[in-house]
């Protein structure tokens, strides 16, 4: 592992974590990211614009989650003892919301009109859907045909909260190819419209600016951990689809070196399957898409592969920027969980502690279960409950071969 | 203006002629690779001055449904960037003198090998490198090896690039420069006559280089228009919508598709050629 007096430093002035990040876009789009980037700057700097994010946190999102110590779980797997960051009871669902706070308030002090956002699972259009609802503003979701299909009741939830969800049918009608399409209205809308990444990848400043807004995450752990135990945990486990919620749970934590800090990828069918799966890190090599150079899903010739998960916020075939930088840095492990791993651990979750978890953190929670047994009783290890299950049911049903 | 290179010798010519160029885009290996072929071969006497050729990508982020659907039918057919070096090494054989340009996506450039690949694009007979998301801010990546490898690396300029942000633009741009006359994707929308008019003389006053217009071209006459006041118009949406005209349900391209293809270019450039008459 390469020591660096600081993890915490990145990215530079550049938007460069090491040689990932950067702003690969259109000229087109480069002076409405530098207009993000200066007034992200003065923003995240001015009292105001941090005592309007904390308010809404408050008493908006409902923050802080609970630090919950998941004590049938933990005596199940016989070994670590195991506490939730319960992000899942945010208001929406999951820790998406955070972000959509951040980067609204942002939109607002910029005077935008218009919003667009790519979304996967869902969450990220349910939690844009909503921020636009709450400060009036027209909002358009990018969404991939096939992901339409898969996730339903947040189809039907973004529409009440007046969002257009506007399906896409080229490529492969994922998020990638919702992504690309977001980035094609911003190139062609770019006096009045706002673009809001749900996750910490896309162009400088959005890696950055997405995981200065979700590390009310780990800074809320750190001190309910110090609350609850005296001390710092001993391990952080998140899943990583593009990499936010992880990120915002280890930012805080990354210049702690006696912080074991663990990142879980979607294995899908197997790595072995080469093309079915989203494990961009573990399966993946540098490359350059949506913005920013990171490890991709590609073949030989450079093209972009399809990742395969069955949660549709893991399957993006990228990761952000500062997950690749401190993969290739070795201060983050990445390991990786199947389906069939996700759904056992769904399943056990809701058997032992009345939660339905995502089926996203149900990959996070897949590793725990390899993991915490072989631990000592003493050893505090924290999971990342990004988001709550209730969207899944559809597709867990599926999996199990009920009908519903 | 330096007249080394097939870029400007060919824009110095065209300047002695009193006219601007037909600059036309296809999709390397779009129906497949022969057709291709066949199709760029054609272009100089169908009255293209310049080629560009856009190398496949899975994730065109800046184009419009005709050429990512090019680009969809082209990587289907088996196209690579190794693929589209050779097609230029096949337009080459047969022509030394019209300027080939690359455009396309950093990411199967990067996963080539920089290096490596302008090795083989000069030797290939490539003139000159368009790629889409390598903004001045990224200029180490590609722009400055390229251009130390004697390969132009041609910017676009955009509505959005203000008098304050052009000199950065236009700094290491060769070549020519490329007006992207729209804010907007490939093929969906078009600038009136007088706002290319006012972008043109805008980028006058920042660059002796020539100044090429392209989005939003779809007939002689907007051709025409455009070589009134440009030094180049280009061509790209609207031909390769012609040659998806030329196929079939299995997307595979009829008798008359080559011929049809040419006999839109030559109307295109009796427009450039007259725009000035
Ligand atoms: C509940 C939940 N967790 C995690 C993710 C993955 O995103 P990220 O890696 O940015 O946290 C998603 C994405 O949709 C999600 O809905």
């Amino acid at each position: 592992m390469t020591q660096l007096n600081t993890y915490r430093g990145g990215p530079n002035e550049r938007g460069h974590f090491g040689i990932y990040g950067g702003r690969f876009v259109a000229e087109t789009l480069m002076p409405l990211i530098l207009d993000v980037e200066k007034a992200y700057a003065a923003a995240k700097d001015d009292p105001e614009f941090i005592k309007d994010f904390r308010y809404h946190m408050t008493y908006y999102v409902g923050r802080p989650s609970a630090l919950y110590y998941a004590k049938r779980l933990s005596e199940e797997l016989g070994g670590a003892k195991i506490y939730f960051k319960r992000e899942e009871l945010n208001h929406t669902g999951a820790h998406k919301i955070n972000n959509c706070i951040g980067q609204i308030l942002l939109a607002r002090r910029m005077g935008k009109t218009r919003i667009i956002a790519e979304t996967g699972a869902g969450q990220h259009g349910v939690a844009t859907a909503t921020v636009c609802a709450l400060f009036n503003l027209p909002c358009t979701i990018y969404m991939g045909e096939v992901d339409i299909e898969r996730q339903k009741p947040n189809v039907f939830r973004m529409r009440l909260l007046g969002a257009e969800v506007k399906p896409v049918t080229s490529g492969s009608r994922t998020l990638k190819d919702a992504m690309n399409e977001a980035l094609r209205d911003w190139v062609s809308n770019v006096s009045d419209t706002y673009y809001l990444i749900g996750t910490a990848a896309g162009p400088h400043p959005y890696p950055m600016m997405v995981r200065d807004f979700q590390a009310i995450i780990g800074e809320e752990t750190r001190a309910q951990m110090l609350e609850a135990e005296g001390r710092l945990p001993d391990s952080l486990v998140a899943c990583i689809g593009g990499g936010s919620n992880a990120i915002g749970l280890f930012y805080p934590f990354l210049d702690e070196p006696s912080v074991a800090l663990i990142g879980v990828e979607a294995a899908g069918l197997g790595l072995e399957t080469a093309t079915k799966h989203a494990a961009s890190m573990a399966g993946g090599a540098p490359g350059v898409l949506h913005g920013n150079r990171t490890y991709l899903l590609q073949d030989a010739d450079g093209q972009i592969l399809e990742g395969h998960s069955i949660s549709a916020g893991l399957d993006y075939p990228g990761v952000g920027p500062e997950h690749a930088w401190l993969h290739d840095l070795g201060r983050v492990r990445y390991e990786s969980a199947t389906d069939d791993e996700a759904l056992d651990a769904f399943k056990l979750c809701a058997r032992t502690e009345g939660i339905l978890p995502a089926l996203e953190p149900s990959h996070a929670l897949a590793y725990i279960i390899r993991a915490a047994g072989a631990l000592p009783k003493d050893h505090l290890m924290v999971l990342g409950l990004s988001g709550r299950g209730d969207k899944d049911i559809f597709t867990v049903a599926d999996a199990l071969g009920t009908r519903i | 203006m330096s007249t080394e290179g097939r870029i400007p010798r060919r824009f110095a010519a065209l300047k002695a002629e009193g006219r601007a160029a037909l600059v036309t885009f296809l999709t390397a290996g779009d129906p497949d690779a022969a057709t291709s072929l066949a199709l760029l071969r054609g272009l100089p006497a169908a009255g293209a001055d310049l080629i560009e050729i856009g190398m496949p990508f899975t994730d065109p982020m800046a184009d419009g449904p005709a050429i990512q659907a090019a680009s969809l039918r082209a990587l289907a057919a088996g196209m690579s960037l190794a693929g589209t070096l050779e097609l230029v090494r096949g337009f080459r054989a047969g022509d030394d003198a019209t300027p080939v340009i690359l455009m396309g996506y950093y990411n199967p450039i990067y996963r080539y090998g920089v290096a490596r690949f302008l090795t083989d694009a000069k030797a290939a007979g490539v003139d000159g490198l368009i790629v889409v998301d390598l903004p001045p801010e990224e200029d180490e990546e590609l722009c400055l090896p390229a251009l130390a490898a004697g390969i132009s690396f041609i910017r676009l300029a955009t509505p959005t690039t203000d008098d304050a942000r052009l000199p950065a633009v236009l700094r290491h741009t060769s070549g020519f420069v490329y007006y992207v006359s729209i804010t907007g994707i490939t093929g969906t929308g078009a600038a009136s006559d007088q706002a290319i008019s006012e972008a043109v003389t805008r980028l006058r006053r920042h660059t002796d280089l020539p100044v090429a217009v392209g989005f939003g071209i779809t007939s002689p006459e907007r051709a025409a228009a455009v070589a009134k006041v440009a030094d180049a118009a280009v061509v790209g949406s609207a031909i390769v919508s012609r040659l998806a005209k030329g196929l079939n349900a299995e997307g595979k391209a009829t008798a008359g598709l080559i011929e049809d293809v040419h006999h839109f270019v030559r109307a295109l450039a009796a427009g450039v050629r007259g725009a000035r008459g």
